[in-house]
């Protein structure tokens, strides 16, 4: 009789499980000990050989109870999962691997040997991240320059945001549209003069002073609301049968696209104010404001103008039969049907405005990571970029990850093809 | 009985393709046109020009007495009394049934809603899709789907109806259905041209009958005389192909 000694079958499965099981576990035991009891099973191997034992063990173990159908429920799953050959065993392994050998030391930097109490550097002894830092500049952080006696504006302003956001969500149809028009049109205003004052009795605060997560907020929300409109007449323009606006559309587009965002920047701030007659004066946030909404405009203009090449012929020509213009053609039809198609696209256009936002610092403006760079520099807190460059990493993408589910329910809630 | 389209002489190229060469043609009202021919012979150019989705060089379109030139204003307002169905459909994949229907005569003829709405019912249920009104297009077979473009043309309560080869995209037995319709629709009076090679269905409705080729019309006779006794051998050969 020709016994397979490498591959296990319906007789043998049993010797093969438990051989491979225990070379498996072997494996792990070794890799546990190494890694949090500092003992070294295989220090008689070459450096390179011993810390790779666990995943060698691992492999042979996973071949001996590599079986096409068992019956077993759990090796099935095992063998069909992540053993279903012996490149991905391989990868399955070191995938654990990694994740066992560098979570528990990201986890202990990050909370256990964290220092969260005290009010200076001196209270960070632990060793691991210091988010007093973050603690104290947490203020700063949030509303960057702007007086603490007057932050109470800034929270009115955002509150007021939220509470019209979500009544529109919830209203019905007919109050909604009109939440909308105030929250496009009036709101801004309201927005804006509640933060820089100057009027009603309410102290005057330059643009200078704003900073931090809330200027974040406010330049991304204005570029986001602006560059929409700009971008889907740009789309439009491009495709128009009328040489001046198609070739003007082209111009702008291309113009834009062509220049790195951190140069436009520069110019608004330096250049810009070349070219106005003397006296007047344009404060360098509108400035910013601008350059950056004309800057996203021109790439939402060929996210939408995708949108509007994709969708077939027979719908212009199905409105058009039905007695539609132009304007009537493109916003009851083609702009909704085109919108829709590219909701990924623009929601890569809004997530990459919020995150280029910080480039604003060029013209002196300091929103959420403006402000960590300047806090690292106190000479109290030397050495914290770490921290402060991993809230603002985190606050970042606790951000965008919301926007990018907004924009996946957006696509689900809009989806038609049931 | 009054003439409603008269196309004198009507030429059209694309590029150095000559679609339409010659065409003369005079529809009555409630007159019933079938047009047939071959494929590339030009049928569905020809409808196409009628509602300008195509524009002819040369020659005059002249439709409920106003010419179809670059230079019509409101050609919008000649489409509108145009109703046409597509041989793909081309409904508007992101509105309901009932949507479709009334979107047009809201915006384009400024109904009211309620009232757009009880015309947009009244034709779905003329259909027989009342009860499908509120489901959207992706949920409707092919059938359906032809027979809810069909109720969106008339609720613009058209003068005129094209038809664009309006069963060439449907599974055999949901034909039978839309063809229901459009036999509905003649007995009711509409001016109809339908470019169709479902000859049963210009037996029992056309009162004329054009056959089409290479951009002509070949020939051009009462629907009896065109089957019975065809005058071109081009016709004969063709009819003898799909009969």
């Amino acid at each position: 009789m020709k016994i397979n000694l490498i591959k296990p079958n319906k007789e043998n499965l049993n010797t093969f499980v438990t051989i491979g099981s225990i070379i498996i576990l072997v494996g792990f035991f070794d890799f546990l000990a190494n890694t949090f009891l500092g003992v070294n099973f295989t220090g008689f191997l070459p450096a390179g050989l011993s810390y790779f034992t666990p995943i060698i063990l691992g492999v042979v173990g996973l071949h001996l109870i590599r079986i096409e159908f068992s019956g077993n429920r759990l090796l099935d799953k095992i063998n069909t999962n992540f053993n279903s050959s012996n490149f991905n065993a391989f990868l399955s392994l070191l995938v654990i691997f990694v994740l066992i050998k560098y979570i528990p030391a990201l986890l202990n930097w990050f909370i256990f040997d964290a220092d969260f109490a005290g009010n200076t550097k001196q209270d960070c002894t632990s060793g691991g991240a210091c988010w007093v830092f973050v603690k104290v500049w947490l203020n700063r952080f949030v509303y960057g320059m702007y007086p603490d006696t007057e932050q109470w504006r800034i929270n009115t302003a955002f509150l007021m945001l939220f509470a019209l956001v979500g009544a529109s969500f919830f209203a019905s149809v007919k109050v909604k549209k009109y939440l909308l028009i105030f929250l496009l049109f009036v709101y801004p205003i309201i927005g804006l003069k509640l933060i820089s004052g100057g009027d009603f009795g309410l102290e005057y605060i330059e643009t200078g002073a704003w900073g931090g997560l809330s200027l974040t907020f406010i330049v991304s929300a204005f570029a986001l609301i602006l560059c929409f409109p700009i971008g889907m007449f740009l789309a439009l323009g491009r495709r128009s049968n009328l040489p001046a606006i198609r070739y003007s559309s082209i111009g702008f587009i291309e113009l834009w696209r062509g220049v790195p965002l951190i140069t436009v920047l520069f110019m608004s701030a330096v250049m810009f104010p070349m070219f106005l007659p003397d006296g007047t004066y344009v404060d360098k946030l509108i400035r910013v404001l601008v350059a950056i909404t004309l800057f996203e405009a021109a790439y939402m203009a060929e996210v939408i103008r995708g949108g509007l090449q994709a969708l077939p012929k027979g719908q212009y020509e199905a409105a058009k039969s039905l007695g539609m213009g132009y304007w009537r053609m493109h916003f009851l039809i083609v702009l909704p049907q085109a919108l829709k198609l590219v909701i990924p696209g623009i929601a890569n256009t809004f997530l990459a405005l919020v995150k280029d936002t910080p480039l604003i610092f060029v013209v002196g403006l300091l929103e959420l990571a403006g402000m960590v760079n300047l806090a690292k520099t106190n000479p109290e807190w030397l050495g914290m970029a770490m921290e402060g460059y991993v809230f603002a990493g985190l606050v970042f993408w606790v951000v965008c990850y919301a926007m990018s589910r907004y924009s996946q329910n957006l696509e689900k809630k809009l989806s038609t093809e049931r | 009985m009054s003439k409603i389209i008269e196309l004198k002489n009507v030429n059209k190229w694309f590029d150095k393709f000559q679609a339409l060469k010659d065409v003369n043609l005079e529809v009555n009202q409630q007159e019933k046109i079938v047009i047939c021919g071959p494929s590339g012979s030009g049928k569905s150019t020809l409808i196409r020009c009628i509602n300008r989705l195509e524009e002819h060089q040369d020659g005059q379109i002249i439709v409920d007495g106003k010419e179809i030139s670059e230079n019509t204003k409101d050609i919008e307002k000649i489409r509108a009394e145009v109703g046409m169905v597509f041989q793909q459909f081309n409904l508007f994949p992101h509105l309901s049934i009932l949507d479709n229907c009334t979107l047009a005569p809201i915006w384009v003829k400024k109904l009211p809603k309620k009232q757009a709405e009880e015309i947009a019912m009244e034709n779905l249920k003329r259909v027989q899709i009342a009860d499908q009104a509120t489901k959207f297009p992706g949920q409707l077979s092919g059938g359906q789907q032809q027979r809810c473009a069909l109720a969106r043309a008339l609720c613009m309560k058209p003068k005129i109806m094209l038809f664009d080869e309006p069963t060439s995209a449907l599974d055999p037995e949901m034909i039978k259905e839309v063809l229901d319709a459009m036999v509905d629709l003649a007995r009711a009076g509409m001016t109809m041209i339908v470019v169709t090679h479902e000859m049963g269905f210009a037996k029992e409705v056309a009162d004329n009958m054009i056959f089409m080729d290479e951009g002509r019309i070949v020939e051009k006779a009462k629907t009896k005389d065109f089957f019975n006794n065809p005058k071109s051998d081009r016709t004969k050969l063709f009819l003898s192909q799909i009969l």
